[in-house]
């Protein structure tokens, strides 16, 4: 065997790709689950979120913005590990796909109630001013006049951070989910040859450059155009 | 229609309205001016409570502002307010604008809101830009659609906090002459601006500010050519120059 040959049996060997390709495309379904479940929880729950904190509730806000802030500055993994094997002891044992979606989906909302929150704050006193001088209430102005035009702000940088947790399904492959990079793994160790990581990288690009490529066509869609 | 009495008004240690009263009758069309930093839009704002003063009372067209238990934003709909800024809803287009409080404040259905928003675009002189964006319209085409947003809730009173000063000086005839239309169908007005020759063709009485004080008031004539008050002098002095 030559170099070449031999780089070619270890990373690209087609016996163990045939044999595996069938569990990548498993894990893949279960990345695109978790992904999705983490996206519209996520940005739904952050969204309610900075509507909340707009309610103006000096408390509450001091306790969320001590929350967010813990979640955007805690490791993603060491918050999956930390409900993983810490709930247990009080009693919840959820699963490794319910902790992997959990944990993305808490830092996901924190991030985007952060984003949420710029777009609010973003929009200029007057427009509140205008639509309460016309008798709407601050609920009703919020809704029709502020919140629209606060989305449009948000689009963007909600847009690249969604695609950057999103990728963080990955590490569900450290309590047992079997998706992509799961899936790869134990093929792995089980072929001893790592070529199904290399179908498992395939696999991300299969799924993520649309997402890269849709989310830098959404960015330069409602980049600042009045 | 409007009695505003003893308002005091203070941003932190900043004393801004000390002690202002204000009667305007039915009708009236009442002239604000004053030096920048006065705390005319600081009154101005006081008369539909987009600011709250520290003490004080204000009635309009019968309802106590500063009771407890009135429901501001139903009388907010009987005061109109004209901004320096237009502050049009940018993602709605003129008649979006329009109809929004119609609906959500007034409870209109689409189809009459929609009536209702044509006609006061109309009325302004800008039905045919009903379907336009703000982005798409002229200074003065804003604030024409601004006023019209404001009259059709159909208010007992309008104020207007220098409606032509972020204006180019070729806009803002289009704007005073939407004003001055709405003085001659006989709305209750309060302008704050320095559109000196709209003051004198249009204003009953003309109310001099300064440092949080109403210095002197009186009709145009009296206030511009013949000023008691040094202050007042200094002041007219200086706008004339311009
Ligand atoms: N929301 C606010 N917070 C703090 N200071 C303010 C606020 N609004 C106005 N002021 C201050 O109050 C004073 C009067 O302002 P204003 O009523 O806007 O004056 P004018 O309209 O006559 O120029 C100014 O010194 C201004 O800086
Ligand atoms: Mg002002």
């Amino acid at each position: 065997m030559t170099g070449w040959e031999r780089f070619l049996d270890t990373f690209f060997n087609a016996k163990v790709m045939a044999k595996y390709w069938p569990d990548i495309l498993h894990g893949m379904w279960v990345t695109i689950e978790l992904a999705m479940l983490v996206v519209v929880t996520g940005i739904a729950s952050g969204l309610a979120l900075a509507l909340l904190r707009a309610a103006g509730i000096r408390p509450l806000n001091w306790l969320m913005i001590f929350v967010v802030d813990a979640l955007r500055a805690l490791p993603p993994l060491v918050i999956i590990v930390l409900i993983y094997f810490g709930l247990p002891s009080a009693g919840l044992t959820p699963s490794g796909f319910v902790s992997t979606w959990a944990a993305l989906a808490l830092v996901l909302m924190a991030f985007s109630e952060e984003i949420f929150w710029a777009g609010i704050t973003a929009v200029p006193r007057g427009q509140w001013e205008a639509a309460r001088s016309t008798g709407l209430s601050y609920a009703q102005a919020l809704f029709h006049v502020v919140l629209p035009q606060a989305l449009r702000l948000t689009i963007p940088p909600l847009t690249s951070r969604t695609i950057a947790i999103t990728k963080g399904t990955a590490l569900g492959s450290v309590v047992a989910v079997s998706e992509i990079l799961g899936q790869a793994s134990s093929a792995v160790s089980n072929s001893y040859n790592p070529s199904p990581l290399i179908l498992g990288a395939a696999a991300y690009l299969v799924l993520f450059i649309p997402v890269v490529v849709a989310g830098r066509w959404v960015e330069t869609r409602f980049a600042w155009k009045k | 229609m409007i009695e505003a009495i003893g308002l005091h008004k203070h941003f932190g240690a900043l004393h801004v309205l000390k002690g202002v009263d204000l009667r305007v009758a039915d009708r009236e069309l009442v002239f604000v001016i004053g030096p920048s930093g006065s705390g005319k839009s600081t009154l101005l704002r006081c008369l539909n409570r987009l600011e709250t003063p520290d003490a004080g009372s204000i009635v309009v067209d019968g309802i106590d502002l500063m009771h407890r238990r009135t429901d501001l934003n139903a009388a907010r709909r009987r005061i109109g307010m004209v901004f320096q800024g237009f502050n049009l809803y940018p993602h709605m287009t003129a008649l979006g604008n329009v109809t929004l409080a119609l609906r959500k404040v007034a409870g209109k259905g689409r189809a009459e809101a929609e009536a209702l928003g044509l006609a006061a675009l109309e009325r302004v002189g800008l039905r045919d830009r009903a379907g336009h964006t703000p982005g798409q319209l002229s200074g003065g085409q804003q604030q024409r659609v601004a006023i019209a947003r404001a009259i059709a809730l159909e208010p007992r009173v309008m104020l207007f906090d220098e409606p032509t000063s972020a204006l180019d000086p070729e806009l803002v005839g289009s704007v005073l002459a939407v004003m001055r239309e709405l003085r001659e169908d006989g709305m209750t007005m309060v302008v704050v601006s320095h559109e000196m020759g709209f003051a004198r063709a249009a204003a009953d009485r003309v109310v001099f500010m300064d440092h949080g004080q109403i210095v002197e008031q009186g009709p145009p004539a009296a206030i511009f050519e013949a000023p008691q008050e040094a202050r007042t002098q200094a002041f007219i002095g200086q706008i004339q120059r311009h």
